[in-house]
């Protein structure tokens, strides 16, 4: 296994360095348990560099101001940055139009969204909408409720014991009656990469609008909205190295535009008499209220950061980081990995006979190695493999392969104790 | 490290490999479900209670170490003892689980006999919910409710 470890990418050619990724996120020095945090939870948050949280608190400190509405300087001033993120967001993404990304408060938010204000102008009686057996619940529920009240059908479209989404069977269940497809484009339990760009194709050629719920995706690979021919596109900002209360809706502009507002308030209005409101345009038509400006502007300086290092060689990095873990993990007697596609990214699921879920995440805690444990928000999906939960280790740029190895050792601690 | 050996007692692995009154009731007057959303723990506790007495009590279900060897003491203990018994005794150990979290001294460690092999819960405040999941589920089917989550 040494032998996989100086095959690292620790320094490349094109700039990588751990250790530098490493020195810029200040809670990775913190022992937990007095000993060296091991964080491998990133899939349910990742931590945040000096940049993002230098930027949020310069913010603050500097030029806190509401935004569109003050003549001041101050306020000129947090308008410029919060658009200027719209901006990274927009070049991030490859969207047409920064007009087409909408700062929602997370991923969760952007698909109610998209179901309250889409799916209820489109969705009527008899309707079918199309998720995938590996969705989070975030994009089951709110379609769920749409479903509900409008009298329409939530389909499934099936997955192998992979955690592979059956093409075939989807495409077969595409019919007159579909009226959106909800896709995860990145698994959060599984790390299942979905073959986005063929489903948007089926789905177009029988004209359906697809949303993809890129909450685990956006970090570890990165999206071309345009290449991808999406009509919405989903994530949150804290799963990037950004603030939590941040994340994005990308919509197609002309769906957008035909759409009705989500929430009313301040902002997103041009004008208002008590007899008639004329909605503002886009992106502001969906974003009421003052929105989470310090939020927005984390974010920003989060893409900036993935930017600065560059996301090829995060992704590169780990790709390394799961090839290892998978072996590593793999050659431990009685662990069976959850999620084994061969389009991968990022998350290692696994169970240990005898052994459950619970009991590893506090047992591994106290050696200062934070997973997650539980059903990972995604109920249906623990039901399709048979097993109530998983113990979850999940990867960003800054882990290490000691750490997985720490992870490994950990594991057989955990065995150790229930021997 | 020494305070997960006084998590995972001897005792509780034991009873958590083996469990005892694992099995359903046919003749069972009073039963509820207990379930703990969290980690996905879910039992059903089964009595047969008569004048008071707890004649049976068997459980069933899946959840993790913690909770399951908790159902199965719980079983042994309170099987041929009155229903009021089994109140108190549940009071005793929430007490005894949660001592550390809410500061008190739990006192009523001593008065446990076996149970009290789950004081080392109340270090770990995550997992109180695991070892007191069987209790609250007794609780609620002494009541004659059916169904009771831990959140
Ligand atoms: C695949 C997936 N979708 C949606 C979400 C929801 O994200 P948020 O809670 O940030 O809205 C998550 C977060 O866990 C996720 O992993």
């Amino acid at each position: 296994m040494s032998t996989t470890l100086t095959a690292f990418r620790t320094s490349t050619s094109s700039g990588f360095d751990i250790e530098r990724v490493r020195a810029d996120f200040p809670i990775l020095e913190q022992r937990v348990h007095d000993l060296p945090l091991v964080y491998l939870d990133n899939a349910a948050t990742t931590q945040k560099p000096r940049a993002v949280i230098d930027a949020i608190s310069n913010y603050y400190l500097s030029y806190n101001a509401n935004i569109h509405r003050g003549v001041h300087q101050l306020s000129q001033s947090a308008t410029d940055a919060y658009e200027a993120a719209r901006k990274s967001v927009q070049t991030f993404l490859n969207a047409e139009d920064a007009k087409e990304i909408i700062f929602v408060r997370g991923a969760t938010e952007a698909i109610n969204l998209v179901a309250q204000s889409y799916g209820r102008q489109h969705v009527n009686s008899g309707d079918e909408i199309i998720v995938t057996a590996m969705e989070h619940h975030s994009n089951i529920v709110p379609w769920q409720m749409l479903c509900e009240e409008k009298g329409a059908h939530l389909r499934v479209a099936p997955i192998n014991d992979a955690g592979e989404l059956l093409l075939d069977e989807f495409e077969a269940m595409l019919n007159a009656k579909t009226k959106l497809v909800a896709v995860v484009h990145t698994s959060n339990v599984l790390g299942t990469v979905n073959p986005v760009r063929r489903i948007v194709e089926m789905a177009h050629t029988k004209g359906i609008p697809v949303l993809l719920d890129g909450a685990q995706a956006v970090p570890h690979g990165g999206v071309d909205v345009r290449a991808l021919d999406c009509d919405f596109y989903a994530f949150s900002g804290h799963k990037i190295y950004g603030p939590t209360g941040i994340g994005i809706l990308y919509g197609k502009r002309a769906l957008l535009e035909a759409m009705p507002p989500y929430q009313g308030g301040g902002d997103m209005i041009r004008s208002v008499t008590f007899e008639k409101t004329i909605y503002n345009q886009l992106p502001y038509k969906f974003e009421a209220g003052t929105p989470d400006i310090a939020g927005v502007v984390g974010l920003g300086a989060a893409i900036e950061y993935v930017n600065g290092i560059g996301l090829s060689d995060i992704v590169a990095h780990e790709e390394d980081l799961l090839a290892y873990g998978t072996e590593a993990l793999g050659a431990i007697p009685g662990l069976t990995l959850i999620g084994t596609a061969k389009e991968k990214v990022s998350v290692l699921s696994f169970v240990l006979e005898g052994i459950h879920p619970h009991d590893i995440g506090t047992i591994l805690d106290r050696q200062g190695i934070a997973i997650r444990t539980g059903h990972h928000c995604a109920q249906p999906l623990m039901q399709r493999f048979g097993i109530p939960a998983t113990a979850r280790a999940s990867l960003a740029v800054y882990n290490t392969a000691q750490e997985i190895d720490a992870l490994v050792a950990g594991i057989h601690k955990v065995k150790e104790v229930f021997a | 490290m020494s305070e997960l050996q006084d998590l995972y007692q001897e005792v509780i692995l034991e009873h958590s490999k083996h469990p005892r009154n694992f099995r359903g009731m046919e003749n069972a007057n009073l039963q509820a479900e207990g379930y703990n959303p969290l980690c996905g723990d879910h039992y059903t506790i089964f009595l047969e209670v008569e004048d008071g007495i707890i004649r049976d009590i068997s459980f069933q279900g899946a959840g993790c170490a913690i909770s399951k060897a908790s159902a199965s003491m719980m079983s042994q203990i309170l099987k041929n003892g009155t229903t009021a018994e089994a109140e108190e005794l549940f009071e005793k150990f929430h007490q005894a689980v949660t001592g550390k979290e809410s500061g008190k001294e739990p006192d009523a460690v001593g008065s446990l006999g076996k149970l009290e092999a789950f004081a080392g819960v109340a270090a770990f405040p995550t997992r109180i919910k695991c070892a007191t999941l069987a209790w609250h589920t007794l609780h609620a089917a002494l009541k004659g409710d059916q169904v009771v989550s831990t959140e």
